[in-house]
């Protein structure tokens, strides 16, 4: 029993964190945002360059082959930055799926996304929406029973302008065929359930980083900020405030963790797993941004003020993914109807 | 990372289960701030310490079983798990215990730790005084040097376990001039000492859990003393985070609170709202997101790490998150919620309300959750004084 990081996922971490610094900027964010596609391929690519979007594909395929217990580290750093591109939808969640699909449609795009001259966008019956489809090469969407693998001539996309900027949304239609159908039955089910959970696993981890950042941007402004004569951080009313913000984050975290292993290790708990880290990390985030901004007072209700990048990406993780109603009954359903164990010792398996 | 348990802590496991199955009394044992309650209490921790599991993480030399911290957290979930009874002497082994293994001469680590660990010596614990509650740093009782004695003249408060205990730890002001946290020493005082008054003081549980401490003209020898004269107060934070999250408050006893509250909604669950299904299911949640924190803090002290600040979240995660466990328990009790166990009507509110009365009582010791408060955010935000 180790819930550490090894090394080279720490290092990964720490060299995402700087590279986002510097290249996602909320300058950068904001230039984004105006951005017709609101994405950047020059971004796109750098990110590839330091291994993020091909981050679980096997090296075989032009990867690194790193698992979901470092992605997590690296997803909080792109919710850190409010970074505007589609790292969980590509690199996240099509990546494993592609992976486990196979074949030719893992060797034509695999090595396309670790290079970062691809986007794949994923589509899931738990959401009437699609991120990122409008700047996807590649469609994977179901259709039922269903999982089809759509190009964009082939599909029909409405974009539904939405709340947070950074993270583009649209409607799709399109029509299944013999042709684009790549599984179907127990087994597109399956690959739907797996992606499901990887979405909601990365929105979490992004969520984290969200809601660190809300943190220090109202601690940094509290400091400073004068009225009676001080820091208005130096009032218990505003301390305490933020200090619930960090108990829940840091209680966050490790659920947000464990999740990421089980995912990795496909535990037969993976979905029980997912839905409480997707649950404490998006709530976590929420109360960051409900506080920060309670915090900055009228400055952070201002379009001008940075806040927002993070308040409208803590939100918009919520409804992503499933939103938090849906993965609050997989966990009641499970715990209440006695399915699974509870009770000391039952937190890993093996134990109790 | 690796969240398996290896054949080590398994076979670990096995071993507790077993010998716990074995002597855990059948039938729960009263309470430990009632006189019978102390007497079975004490009879238990000299058995569970002929066991050898009386403190499984302590050297073997003091009385432990030399187990590591991760085997520290199976052994809790495996005593929460056989309902074994609470720890009369959880000020001894939990608090002052870590203080003797950091700050103690070789001599009182022979003589306290054994007696510490087998519940021989009882201990309660001295911090409060009339004034100095959550601003401890204005201690105003002496302990002043005569010879090679200290000479105590003051008064304790809401000493915990006061009433049945052996002996007291706490901090005295040994610089009569000095002010706040300096000139203060950590003194251990046996409670038969003339001139030391004991009295106990009823809780809102009706039991006498605390007392007052009065000291008039005490006499203590100096090898009483634990760390050096006038730096009691480092000695005493310096195992402040046991007491706030690791040692005295570990997971299980919340996993065990989370999973008996689901069993009660699952036995009253035609009474029970969506609201307050989902109130339950997101307390689980959070025992299970207090152990998670717990093994991740436990796998960082096994790589050499320190408890510090952080230890001031766990006090507010879990001290709230037992509270709105009793709440909702007594939510599903609903018109039962009041009845006390021996009323006629009572059947099966079991021991839910005595239970709210005393975590109750967690947000206030330890530090009241509006200083842990204040700790995060001065020490781990950042945020001006």
């Amino acid at each position: 029993m180790d819930f550490r990081h090894g090394e080279d996922p720490l290092l990964f971490q720490e060299t995402v964190r700087d590279f986002l610094a510097k290249e996602c900027t909320p300058e950068a964010v904001r230039a984004l945002w105006e951005a017709k596609t609101g994405r950047s391929p020059a971004l796109w690519k750098k990110l590839a360059e330091i291994g993020v979007t091909g981050l679980l594909a096997a090296e075989a395929h032009g990867g690194m082959g790193f698992d979901e217990t470092t992605l997590v580290l690296l997803l909080e750093e792109a919710g850190r930055a409010a970074l505007p591109e589609p790292v969980i939808g590509t690199a996240a969640v099509a990546v494993p799926l592609l992976s486990e699909l196979g074949g030719p449609l893992a060797g034509e795009w695999l090595p396309r996304i670790a290079a970062g001259e691809a986007v794949v966008a994923v589509g899931h019956p738990v959401s009437p929406f699609v991120e990122d489809a409008h700047s996807a090469d590649l469609l994977l969407l179901p259709s039922g029973d269903e999982l089809h693998a759509v190009r964009p001539p082939d599909v029909r996309i409405t974009l539904q302008p939405a709340n947070d900027p950074g993270r583009r949304i649209a409607t799709v239609e399109f029509t299944p065929t013999a042709a684009t159908r790549v599984a179907d039955g127990a087994r597109a089910r399956a690959l739907l359930d797996a992606a499901l959970d990887r979405g909601a696993l990365a929105c979490a981890a992004e969520a984290l980083g969200v809601c660190d950042r809300l943190l220090a941007e109202a601690v940094a402004y509290t400091s400073q900020r004068k009225q009676f004569g001080k820091p208005v951080g130096s009032f218990q009313a505003v301390k305490h405030m933020l200090a619930n913000v960090k108990v829940r984050l840091e209680y966050a975290r490790p659920v947000v963790w464990r999740a990421a292993w089980s995912v990795a290790k496909a535990s037969p708990q993976r979905a029980l797993h997912v839905s409480m880290a997707k649950l404490a990390a998006t709530e976590a985030a929420a109360l960051g941004a409900r506080n920060a901004l309670q915090a900055h007072g009228a400055i952070g209700y201002t379009w001008e003020q940075d806040l927002h990048l993070w308040m409208r990406r803590a939100w918009s993780l919520e409804q992503s993914w499933g939103r938090n109603p849906f993965h609050l009954e997989r966990v009641r359903s499970q715990v209440l109807a006695g399915r699974v164990p509870i009770g000391p010792g039952t937190t890993f398996l093996g134990g109790a | 990372m690796d969240l398996t348990y290896d054949e080590r802590e398994s076979l670990f496991r096995a071993e507790a289960r077993a010998w716990l199955e074995a002597n855990v009394p059948q039938a729960p044992l009263p309470s430990f701030d009632t006189a019978e309650g102390a007497r079975a209490h004490r009879a238990w921790e000299k058995r569970l310490d002929a066991g050898g599991w009386a403190m499984v993480p302590w050297p073997k030399e003091y009385g432990g079983r030399g187990a590591n911290l991760l085997e520290w957290l199976v052994f809790e979930e495996e005593y929460y798990r056989a309902r074994a009874p609470k720890r009369i002497n959880q000020n001894g082994i939990f608090l002052l215990g870590p203080a003797i293994m950091e700050h103690g001469t070789p001599a009182q680590k022979a003589r306290f730790l054994p007696r510490i660990a087998s519940s021989e010596e009882v201990w309660a614990q001295g911090w409060s005084e009339p004034n100095a509650g959550s601003d401890m740093a204005a201690i105003t009782t002496t302990a002043l040097r005569d010879g090679d004695h200290y000479v105590i003249q003051g008064q304790k408060t809401w000493a915990s376990r006061g009433a049945f205990a052996d002996w007291l730890f706490g901090l005295f002001r040994t610089d009569p001039t000095s002010e706040r946290h300096h000139g203060l020493t950590f003194i251990l005082v046996p409670l038969d000492t003339p001139g030391v008054t004991v009295r106990p003081i009823a809780q809102l549980d009706g039991e006498t859990g605390f007392a007052e401490v009065f000291f008039d003209g005490a006499r203590v020898p100096v090898e009483h003393r634990l760390g050096p004269e006038g730096e009691g107060w480092g000695v005493a934070m310096s195992t402040a985070g046991f007491e706030r999250g690791l040692m005295l408050r570990s997971p299980a006893r919340f996993q065990d609170t989370a999973a008996r509250l689901v069993a009660l909604l699952r036995e009253n669950d035609a009474a029970a709202s969506e609201t307050l299904r989902d109130e339950v299911v997101r307390c689980w949640m959070g025992a299970e997101a207090y152990a998670l924190e717990t093994y991740r803090t436990v796998s960082r002290l096994l790589a050499g790490g320190r408890i510090g600040a952080e230890a001031s979240l766990n006090k507010i995660f879990w001290s709230e998150l037992d509270i709105r466990m009793h709440e909702l328990a007594l939510q599903i009790l609903g018109d039962r919620a009041e009845l006390l166990p021996e009323a006629p009507a009572a059947h099966g509110v079991g021991s839910w309300l005595d239970a709210y009365l005393f975590a109750l009582s967690g947000p206030i010791y330890a530090g009241t959750n509006e200083i842990q408060r204040n700790i995060v955010a001065e020490r781990i935000l950042g945020l001006p004084r």
